[in-house]
């Protein structure tokens, strides 16, 4: 493969940030349209490769290597199997409509999308995009861990800058300091595996398809697969590291909560399989029962405290927090199934919540509350949200014929060949959840409209039908075709069961 | 004796000197007004001289030259240009300060203590190392205490001098009991002395030593002058004291270390190793927790570098080529970062006057460019990458873990998120509060060109040393594979 179309794709956000950064701050219009344009292009590409991915033949893919720093075995090393794809095809949907939403518009009533200091927002948000491609296409350690930084730090400005007031402060600390606590403990991991592989194999590198085949031992696993698997988790809001998500998602702007229950829970996730799971497969063994038993409860407990919720941005964080738990729970399983729902169940969630955070966001801009008791009758004034929303609800509740069925079905497949009381238990909270869609459903978008919102409701804009629209068509053709995304997942699945067999 | 090469392990030192005396010459003639230009001459004459001891001044095979005096070797090279870029930078943030840029006196001093700090990354010997340190300190009171008048630079430059001569002296000491012991003042020739001393002597023997070298990198529990005297000093000044002073001690420290420990696997340099991994460890975390509730930006990175001191030190105790190779990675990346953040702390007071963290509200309004700035270096000094700080952090920490010191890399680590708070509570002024009338676009900070060259330079150094690291990693190495 010639063309580096990966390397293409994760430093179009960089270059596009550096463009932005360097127009005139009150050239608002021509900021949004360089973002948008970078978002296209990347989107484009990430098409591209996915759809070039060849599926028959599996394994990497559009594999480039540059050496980066030979004294140490770092090397800037791109490629993609079928694990990551879809990731990768997530994140520039996510971008995209991310821009689109984040667009603003002038009528000084809806206040939607960012209207102060658009040139910073869209940079920083571009250099989060920057970071979230580079985890997901890297293949050495040492970058994938710079890449993963580079993911973390601008969430602090974007929340703390452009979120809501009352908690943007604390909650955009809080998330950076769990964040950089979970990324550090990995760190002494993954510097304590580049060592050790030193030891065993006299080879200085960072790459991680040759420390698959380092050989740590059995104890070195048992006692750095916790540190490491966890540290990235945290990131993916495992429980009881999960507490930084819900405030995190609240405080933030529209897209950046997009960005952040969308792709970077993912970004959590993936790191945790594959530095965790697919470089010590052996200590992944040993202690699956934990991660299990922490992606149990994380499921059943975040549904019921989504439930509860009355902020509708508070329940869509707590509903993520349970469904990253289904994630979670695909990778503790170990076998095929599990982790094929689990690799589906990223790009499902990441389109599902990206919408409701999207809705959310157009509801709070023209409402100015996201209480449920105070919302009602939102089909009357944006019927076409509306739709989109039921259409996420019914992703988030399991329905057949839409791809949350297609992720979660293998993953309580997967668990029941484990252990069959946790899919009994787990699966509590699809009831829980389609208690709390539905009623929210009920009370937001159908029911009175409250007399204080009755007549500066307004419609969504075109931008964001676009956004709606894209979302949803993935929700669905996943539902109806899964051979869309199934058969791809499938391959990074027999990959990673080589490595737990082989090891 | 004075041969070619003799001459070249010498050049910038030279270079340094007729720069000095061209600048003592021309300045008398200049008018009041043209008087900062003074800058540009120190600057660019830096440059001049940087440019042209790489090409002519480019060490060999290590020698020992000018009778055992001067070692010729990368190490000394590498921080002889880090030595000479911090200056440069520094006589350019000089030259738009009210009360010092104009006085031709502040670069001459700025100069002689570089040509100080150059003999000291090269010093052989003891006596000549003592020479250079002095040179380096004695100019350093002088321009701490340089605003006449300033009652806050007058304190500065009292007690730089009264901790600096305290420590010199008992470091003399130490260096007059190890010539007694060793009967010898050859850096190279002390290790075999040391091994007939007894182990409570010789450590005894190094800890005085090592006094005066912790002053000059502020470790704890040498650092109490550091908070003031950056407060009181010029800033450009403290900048320079917090950076290229700071690498200067470090400098001695790896050749002076590895020269005496040439086998590390001796109990004394076990012991010393742990010695110096306590030292590492408390000056880490004294720095940070200090740093932590200070309300005034200066006091704050003051702190601040203290605790990156620390960090530094890591490194050093690894004693591995890796770990005095990611000593002077990491000093690099510190300079660099740490100049940033002083540029910027000068920038903006030189517009208002002000230094404390809340008269930065709303500073991104005021100068979006300068908050971007000033958010490049507190990232970097967090150790987020694009930028230098992050690279250099998992170097010394890679060090750390292959030496065995995890439980140090461990607080390392507990250090850096209590500095990822505090760095990111500073840029939180910066970005997101607001001036108290919300007025920002009437309060514009102008950047004189100057300022805008050397922190666009500072940036792009940031930058360049965070991502494109292989170049700077290999001279790093280059220079640690001198001291084996």
């Amino acid at each position: 493969m010639n063309f580096p179309v990966l390397s293409i794709i994760t430093f179009t956000p960089m270059v596009a940030a550096a463009i932005m950064l360097l127009l005139p701050a009150n050239r608002k219009n021509e900021t949004r349209a360089v973002a948008l344009a970078a978002a296209t292009f990347a989107l484009i590409l990430s098409f591209w490769v996915y759809f070039s991915y060849d599926q028959s033949a599996g394994g990497y893919q559009f594999i480039e290597t540059y050496n980066w720093l030979p004294a140490l075995g770092i090397a800037l090393k791109f490629g993609v199997d079928g694990m990551s794809t879809p990731l990768v095809l997530l994140t520039g949907v996510v971008m995209f409509t991310g821009v689109l939403i984040s667009w603003g518009d002038d009528n000084p009533h809806i206040m939607a999308g960012i209207q102060d200091r658009p040139r910073e927002f869209f940079a920083f948000l571009f250099i989060l995009a920057a970071g979230v491609f580079g985890v997901f296409v890297s293949l050495d350690l040492f970058m994938l861990f710079f890449f993963y930084e580079i993911a973390v730090f601008p969430m602090y400005l974007l929340i703390a800058i452009w979120g809501w007031v009352q908690t943007r402060e604390y909650a955009a600390m809080k998330l950076t300091l769990y964040l950089f606590v979970g990324s550090v403990v990995s760190l002494v991991g993954v510097l304590a595996m580049f060592w050790v592989q030193y030891q065993n194999t006299g080879v200085l590198s960072f790459d991680m398809l040759l420390m698959e085949k380092a050989g740590f031992s059995q104890t070195f696993q048992d006692i750095w697969f916790l540190p490491v698997f966890l540290g990235f988790a945290v990131l993916g809001g495992i429980w009881p590291f999960h507490n930084w998500s819900p405030d995190g998602h609240v405080a933030a702007p529209t897209a950046v909560s997009m960005f952040h229950a969308g792709v970077l829970m993912k970004l959590g996730a993936f790191a945790a399989l594959r530095v965790g799971i697919m470089l010590l497969p052996e200590g992944a063994k040993t202690w699956s029962w934990l991660i299990m038993l922490f992606a149990g409860v994380a499921v059943v407990y975040g549904a019921y405290i989504a439930f509860v919720q009355k902020d509708l941005k508070y329940m869509i964080g707590f509903s993520s927090v349970s469904h990253m738990g289904l994630v979670m729970l695909g990778f503790s399983t170990l076998n095929e199934d599990g982790i094929l729902g689990a690799g589906v169940q990223m790009f499902s969630h990441g389109v599902m919540t990206a919408l409701f955070f999207a809705i959310t966001g157009m509801i709070y801009d023209r409402s100015h509350t996201r209480q449920i008791p105070e919302l009602g009758g939102m089909v009357k004034v944006m019927p076409f949200a509306t739709v989109g929303f039921i259409v996420g609800g019914l992703v988030s509740m399991g329905m057949p014929g839409f791809s949350g069925f297609v992720a979660e079905f293998p993953i309580f497949m997967g668990v029941w060949g484990v252990q069959w009381l946790v899919a009994v238990i787990a699966s509590i909270s699809i009831v829980i959840t389609a208690a709390y869609i539905m009623r929210n459903i009920r009370q937001v978008f159908f029911g009175e409209m409250p007399e204080k919102l009755q007549g500066h409701m307004t419609d969504v804009t075109v931008l964001d039908k676009v956004a709606i629209t894209t979302l949803c068509l993935f929700m669905i053709v996943i539902g109806l075709f899964p051979s869309f995304m199934v058969p791809m997942v499938e391959t990074g699945v027999k990959y990673i069961l080589q490595l737990l067999g082989g090891a | 004796m004075f041969t070619s090469t003799a001459f070249a392990s010498i050049l910038p030192e030279i270079l340094i000197l007729i720069l000095g005396i061209v600048l003592l010459v021309v300045e008398p003639f200049w008018k009041e007004e043209q008087r900062r230009n003074a800058g540009w001459l120190t600057a660019g004459g830096l440059f001049a001289a940087m440019v042209i001891s790489f090409l002519f001044g480019q060490p060999g095979e290590p020698v020992t030259t000018l009778g055992g005096m001067v070692r010729f070797d990368w190490l000394g090279f590498f921080f002889k240009m880090l030595f000479m870029f911090a200056g440069a930078a520094t006589a350019l943030l000089l030259m738009d300060n009210e009360k010092v840029g104009s006085r031709g006196e502040a670069y001459l001093l700025l100069l002689a203590s570089l040509i100080g700090m150059n003999l000291m990354a090269v010093s052989a010997d003891l006596v000549m190392l003592y020479l250079a340190i002095e040179t380096t300190s004695i100019p350093l009171y002088v321009l701490s205490g340089f605003m006449l008048g300033d009652s806050k630079s007058t304190e500065a430059g009292f007690k730089y001098l009264l901790f600096g001569a305290l420590t010199s002296t008992i470091m003399l000491y130490g260096f007059s009991l190890l010539f007694g012991f060793s009967g010898t003042t050859d850096l190279y020739q002390l290790a075999g002395a040391l091994g007939n001393l007894s182990l409570v002597g010789a450590f005894g023997v190094l800890g005085l030593v090592l006094v005066g070298l912790a002053f000059k990198a502020s470790a704890v529990p040498f650092h109490f002058w550091a908070p003031d005297v950056y407060e009181g000093s010029p800033t450009p000044v403290a900048g320079f004291l917090s950076t290229a002073s700071k690498a200067a001690g470090f400098a001695v420290v790896l050749r002076l270390f590895f020269a005496i420990f040439p086998d590390t696997t001796i109990d004394l340099a076990r012991g010393w190793a742990i010695a110096l991994s306590i030292l590492a460890a408390v000056t880490m975390t004294v720095g940070n927790l200090l740093a932590l509730p200070q309300t005034n930006l200066k006091r704050l990175i003051a702190y601040s570098s203290v605790s990156h001191a620390g960090y530094a030190l890591i490194g050093v105790v690894a004693f591995t080529q890796l770990g005095a190779a990611s000593v002077v990675f990491y000093l690099a990346a510190y300079i660099a970062t740490n100049l940033l953040a002083f540029g910027i702390i000068m920038a903006f007071s030189r517009i208002t006057g002000l230094e404390d963290l809340k008269d930065y509200s709303g500073m991104s309004r005021r100068n979006p460019a300068l908050a971007l700035m000033m958010l490049a270096a507190f990232l970097s000094l967090a150790g987020m990458p694009p930028f230098g700080g992050f690279v250099a952090k998992v170097f010394v920490f890679a060090a750390g873990i292959q030496a065995g010191y995890v439980w140090l890399v461990i607080v390392g680590i507990i250090n850096s998120i209590l500095g990822v708070y505090y760095y990111l509570n500073a840029m939180k002024y910066v970005y997101l509060y607001r001036m108290p009338e919300q007025d920002e676009e009437n309060h514009p900070i102008p950047l004189t060109r100057p300022y805008a060259i050397a922190l666009a330079v500072l940036v792009i150094g940031v930058i360049l040393i965070g991502t494109v690291f292989a170049p700077w990693f290999s001279w790093a190495d280059a220079a640690a594979l001198n001291l084996f």
